[in-house]
């Protein structure tokens, strides 16, 4: 079998230990359920015990039962299909028990290595993010999922069901024949060696069906959300190229493994047949030398079927087991992945605010909310400097101060460093070296719940969630009312557009009628920062997407809000500028002037020209 | 049945190959009613008469029948493996190839995980039913069958017990069966709700961070998942019944089997021999019994697959060509690029509010038209008619006096380059994404593109120039630099139409006037519809239309509708400037002049 080289990305590639740390996972996930673990490994040891006992009961009424019967005493008959009918209830009560048990165990842990998964990522730093791909993620939490359920569910319990059973019968095998039991095991030496091989071949071909149909799911993701530019470009003969290919590549080595899942049941059921063979032949030879008597033979051939009997099923387990452990391992490489923003051991709170700056309570719309509003906070970063891993710096090293309460407007072309500064501002990188502090207290000390409280970020991309636009606005803070979202929407202009849809705040904005115009969109972020009431807020681009007269409803309303309060505005249209106490304009990743907006503006520099193209933009 | 009946044509096509597994199947499962017989025949004669000659023959047969045995597996298995790998992604790709060609208005009323789900997970469903399930489903009933025919020929009343059985299994069936498909389509349906779910959390990972709200949409998630949770462990429920049902039922025939056996001996009806017999064949029996109710669990669940799978296929294309089909590469005809909105109505399929009311416009070949409205005027929808991404519901968009309807969807669209508010771009290179505007063209035309875009800079500063991965799987560049690449894959090749929506929201002042200007010098034949919001964009246009709830409100020149239009002055900010001036030191100028 030739494996196809795959070309796996950086954050594809597995580290070498990574079936050790899968295996660790698994064990993980098990453990909180040891003792139904155990109550389970007591159920199936009493089912394997009635597998095996069963056809005694049976085969005694037959040999012994029936004939007595028929010389008309009936009490052995009825004791032994007594006996077999109590045993097949048990039986039945038993796997009733199992299904159940199993199910619910199951799902119990698959729900919570899907709660970890889940919360890991999102723990991720924007870095990891960034590098990665939705897709790539999202077919961990389904089809690798999948692959874990499946195992669980069907095989974890069958394994030791099969196991069991055959120990049993291996101890009835001895007790009936040493020297046949003997001959019997010896079929266990091939079948170590087939199953090793199995092993590696297997877990090779699983592991690149795991790889493969994680590429089929980003490019099916990735095609499907770009739609319009697939469409708008007639790129269908292409993305059905590339899906054919990856397609091909995941067909392969499904093929692969199930054609090792056929040598491997094969090989299997041979040397369980011909055992049997053997076992006759031996079997036969010590019964004419005497050394064996016939019933014993005819019971340990009788026997003997059924002890290989569950190998099918072990050969079932032994490759949903390789699937789902190619797929746990898939799993475990990102639980590995350490966010490079980590949450402090022991975190520090953030001081209580000084001066209770209760600003505006006389602009009605939004006053409400923000009646107890905080006053700002200052920011500072020291000696700070920025760059992607070992990249050339994209911020070299420099000090900036804002003082509680300013408004600061960033200004500069694009790939300026303006949007990494208000990232390292708003932690979702941290410097490479120096440091970020608010009211002294480093970001990296700080709680991510108090820091997200206190910092929040709005960019261009305004995202929508599945769900009404009551809950999409809430995001800014779940535990808001209706009237506290009504306010939020109605400051911000979007209340008027809300009003228009089939079922107001409460549409869905995935379904019927709910469709938003990017601009409505960035209205709905604006709303989540009023209701998300921050110390420090952080905009980055995010009225873009605005016409004149929303932007400038949207900056009235931040001109209130933002009163008392710490604000980095970045934007293209310098319309900002008239609600800024100061101007930060960037070149390079340098801040190459600071002052108060007339003071630059009146001066020569870069600002006073960025300041006049932008005045000649206008009207 | 049906949605799985409508895989037959896949069936047909490789029906040898089919019936061969399914003759495997039944081949493998047969011989273990063989071998019973020939070992007792051995244990009864030569070892009985301890005659090792008579030996050979039976254990030559044991022999033979069990290497036949382990070869009809191994064949199954080797036989059937290709076949489903390939119809899994067959079918995959008749998937992908609905999705692809259907309108964008049907793609936004799906959950992109329900897309997903079905691609993935219900396909994967569907290839183990087809490997497994199908041969099992087919040949286990066929062994219960000539079982009960063999017993009822041993003694019509061994039949009559097995045939007794059959009525509480089949009541329990029908019980479960009604019951696990709800389950089972809620299950599957909440696959792709959690899809939905992760993706969005992945996509959305910077809104939930900047808010903190990532605790928010765990629980979200979690609740989800309890909710998956549920729903399977009430099939596990479900199994469970069936299941110890039908372990038990066949024991209990056994029992009966040998109870009314030995009274028919006792009233020498039937012998001691027959009883064991039917007993012997009974045991074979309770395995395929058993089976039963895995096999309908998976039936059902491949059944609920099916279902879904066909409501993607089923999908109907509502933007076709003349024929009801989408070619992909079409002949495109010489147009002039003469652009008309003729009484263009508009609304979205589910629901009655127009969008675009009578709307009547008119480009004239290689003029610029910006569009200028509020938030949720009709802009974007409105640029959205033009390369056919959605299709009028009233009134007609022309081309050089054609209605675009008449023409192949395809040939518009390449007449008709766009860009969109979202840039989108794909994870390949820069060069790649850049030049499928117009494939086939070279390096310097790229170059070009770039330069008009004012990409170039930053392209040449990336780690591998053009041929730098970008996209989702690449490096992550920032909006404006993501809007100029996606505004060169527009204007590369010197498109007849060129729509632009809002293409450089994310760009400086200065860059995007350089960008403009490169724009009327480069491609000054192309007809332009630009949405915008600045005023600098729409000085430059030759015409620039107010819109207003869905109507053209005003139209004419920057200058002149500045003076004639209040709508216009506001939403070109003319009003508050001159308010938010006062504070600077600096005088107002304007390109214009015409508003002062």
């Amino acid at each position: 079998m030739s494996l196809p080289r795959l070309d796996e990305d950086a954050v594809e590639q597995l580290p070498p230990d990574i079936a050790k740390k899968a295996r660790a996972l698994l064990l993980s996930l098990v453990r909180p359920h040891l003792a139904m673990a155990i109550f389970l490994l007591v159920i199936v040891v009493l089912t394997a015990l009635f597998l095996v006992i069963g056809p005694i009961f049976i085969a005694d009424a037959l040999d012994k039962g029936v004939p007595q019967a028929v010389d008309g005493d009936p009490g052995p008959l009825i004791w032994s299909v007594t006996a077999f009918v109590l045993s097949a209830i048990a039986s039945a009560v038993l796997a009733f028990a199992s299904t159940r048990l199993v199910g619910i165990t199951a799902q119990k842990v698959v729900y919570q290595l899907r709660s970890r998964l889940f919360t890991h990522i999102q723990r991720l730093d924007l870095g990891y993010h960034e590098r990665s791909t939705s897709g790539r993620l999202v077919s961990r939490q389904t089809s690798d999922m999948e692959s874990v359920q499946q195992f669980l569910t069907y095989s974890l319990f069958d394994t030791a069901l099969a196991l069991f059973e055959m120990a049993f019968i291996a101890v009835t095998l001895i007790v009936l024949d040493v020297p046949l039991a003997l001959v019997v095991f010896l079929g266990f030496i091939p079948l170590f060696f087939i199953t090793k091989s199995a092993h590696s071949s297997q877990r090779n071909a699983y592991r690149r069906t795991r790889t493969s149909i994680a590429k089929v799911i980003v490019h099916f993701v990735e095609t499907m959300g770009g739609i319009r530019a697939v469409q708008a470009y007639r790129r269908q003969p292409d993305r059905r190229g590339t899906l054919k290919d990856e397609d091909t590549l995941y067909r392969d080595a499904n093929t692969d493994a199930l054609r090792g899942v056929a040598w491997f049941a094969g090989w299997t059921r041979l040397v369980g047949n011909v055992t049997q063979t053997v076992i006759i032949i031996v079997g036969a030879w010590l019964v004419i030398e005497d050394w064996t008597q016939i019933g014993v033979l005819a019971a340990f051939i009788l026997y003997l079927r059924r002890f290989y009997g569950p190998l099918d099923e072990l050969v079932q387990a032994f490759n949903l087991y390789q699937s789902a452990s190619a797929a746990l391992e898939k799993m475990a490489a990102v639980l590995d992945t350490d966010p490079e923003v980590v949450a402090p051991t022991s975190p520090k709170p953030l001081p209580a605010h000084t001066s209770g700056q209760s600003a505006n309570a006389s602009d009605a719309t939004s006053a409400r909310e923000w009646a107890q509003a905080p006053s700002g906070r200052s920011i500072d970063l020291t000696h700070v400097r920025f760059s992607y891993g070992d990249g050339p710096d994209v911020l070299p090293r420099f000090d900036l101060r804002i003082p509680a309460g300013e408004i600061v407007a960033l200004v500069g072309a694009t790939g300026a460093g303006k949007s990494t500064l208000a990232k390292l501002v708003t932690r979702f990188y941290d410097p490479s070296e120096g440091r970020v502090t608010i009211d002294e207290v480093d970001l990296r000390d700080l709680d991510d719940a108090q820091l997200r409280s206190s910092v929040v970020m709005v960019t261009q991309e305004s995202f929508l969630f599945a769900g009404t636009i009551a809950d999409n606005i809430r995001i800014g803070n779940p535990d808001a009312g209706d009237e506290e979202v009504l306010a939020a929407a109605t400051a911000v202009g979007l209340d008027p557009y809300i009003r228009n849809l089939p079922d107001g705040y409460e549409t869905d904005v995935k379904k019927r009628g709910g469709r938003l115009s990017s601009g409505q969109r960035q209205l709905v972020s604006f709303a989540r920062v009023f209701l998300a009431n921050p110390d420090i807020v952080v905009l980055d681009e995010a009225t873009a997407h605005l016409d004149i007269p929303s932007e400038r409803l949207v900056q009235k309303a931040l001109a209130t809000v933002l009163e008392g309060r710490t604000a980095i505005i970045i934007a293209h249209r310098l319309s900002t500028v008239e609600i800024a106490d100061r101007v930060l304009v960037m070149d390079s990743g340098r801040i190459i002037e600071d002052g108060a907006p007339d003071e630059l503006v009146s001066g020569a520099g870069k600002f006073a020209q960025l300041h006049k193209a932008w005045r000649d933009s206008l009207v | 049945m049906r949605p799985l009946l409508r895989f037959w044509p896949d069936l047909r096509s490789r029906i040898g190959v089919y019936i061969a597994v399914l003759a495997l199947t039944l081949l493998a499962n047969g011989i273990q009613l063989v071998i019973p017989l020939i070992t007792g025949h051995i244990i009864d004669g030569p070892i009985a008469d301890r005659d090792l000659s008579g030996l050979w023959l039976p254990v030559l047969g044991v022999l033979i029948i069990g290497i036949a045995e382990a070869v009809a597996l191994w064949g199954r298995r080797l036989l059937v493996a290709p076949v489903v790998a390939q119809w899994e992604i067959t079918w995959r790709s008749r998937l992908f190839e609905r999705l692809q060609y259907t309108s964008v208005a049907i793609h936004d009323s799906w959950e992109s995980g329900q897309l997903l789900s079905r691609a993935i997970n219900d396909l994967s469903q569907l290839r183990r039913f087809f490997a497994f399930g199908i041969p099992f489903l087919v040949t286990t009933p066929l062994i219960i069958i000539i079982g009960t025919i063999i017993l009822t020929f041993l003694q019509p009343v061994f039949g009559l017990i097995m045939l007794i059985m059959a009525v509480p299994t089949i009541a329990t069936v029908t019980v479960f069966e009604k019951r696990y498909r709800e389950a089972s389509r809620r299950s599957q349906d909440t696959v792709g709700e959690i899809a939905t779910e992760v993706e969005e959390s992945i996509q959305g990972i910077r809104i939930l961070k900047s808010f903190g709200r990532s605790p928010w949409a765990a629980q979200r998630f979690s609740r989800l998942s309890g909710q998956f949770q549920n729903i399977e462990v009430r099939k596990a429920k479900l199994d469970s019944w069936f299941w110890s049902v039908l372990i038990l039922l066949p024991t209990l025939a056994q029992a009966a089997i040998v109870a009314v056996g030995t009274w028919g001996v006792v009233q020498s009806w039937t012998t001691i021999g027959t009883v064991v017999a039917a007993v012997t064949i009974s045991m074979v029996m309770r395995m395929p019994i058993e089976m039963l109710g895995f096999l309908l669990a998976d039936a059902l669940m491949a059944l609920t697959a099916a279902a879904r799978y066909w409501e993607v296929i089923d999908i109907r294309h509502d933007i076709t060509d003349a024929d009801g089909r989408i070619a992909d590469a079409p002949d495109v005809g010489r147009y002039k690029g003469e652009l008309d909105f003729d009484d263009v109505d508009f609304h979205f399929a589910d629901t009655d509010r127009e969008t675009l009311k009578s709307l009547n416009l008119h480009v004239d070949p290689g003029q610029t038209l910006a569009i200028v409205g509020a938030t949720g005027s009709g802009k974007t929808t409105l640029a959205s008619l033009v390369p056919r991404l959605q299709d009028v519901t009233g009134g007609s968009v022309r081309v050089d006096g054609t209605d675009i309807r008449e023409l192949p969807v395809n040939e518009v669209r390449n007449l008709v380059s766009v860009s969109f508010e979202d840039p989108i771009l794909f994870s390949t290179s820069v060069a790649e994404n850049v030049s499928m505007g117009a494939p086939g063209v070279d390096d310097d035309a790229i170059w070009q593109a770039l330069e008009i875009t004012a990409a170039k800079d930053f392209v040449q500063r990336l780690p591998e120039g053009l041929d730098t991965q970008v996209g989702e799987q690449g490096l992550s560049l920032s909006g404006g630099q993501r809007q100029r690449l996606a505004l060169a894959r527009a204007v590369i090749g010197q498109p007849r139409i060129l729509v632009l929506d809002d293409p450089l929201s994310a760009v400086d002042v200065d860059t995007e006037d350089r960008v403009q200007r490169a724009l009327r010098e480069i491609l000054p034949d192309s007809t332009t519809l630009i949405i915008a919001h600045r005023p600098s964009t729409s000085a430059l246009a030759d015409a620039v239309a107010v819109l207003d709830e869905g109507r053209v409100v005003a139209l004419g020149t920057h200058d002149e509708l500045l003076e004639s239009s209040p709508l216009y002055r506001e939403l070109m900010g003319a009003a508050a400037v001159t308010a938010g001036t006062a504070g600077h030191t600096i005088g107002k100028r304007t390109t214009g002049g015409g508003a002062q």
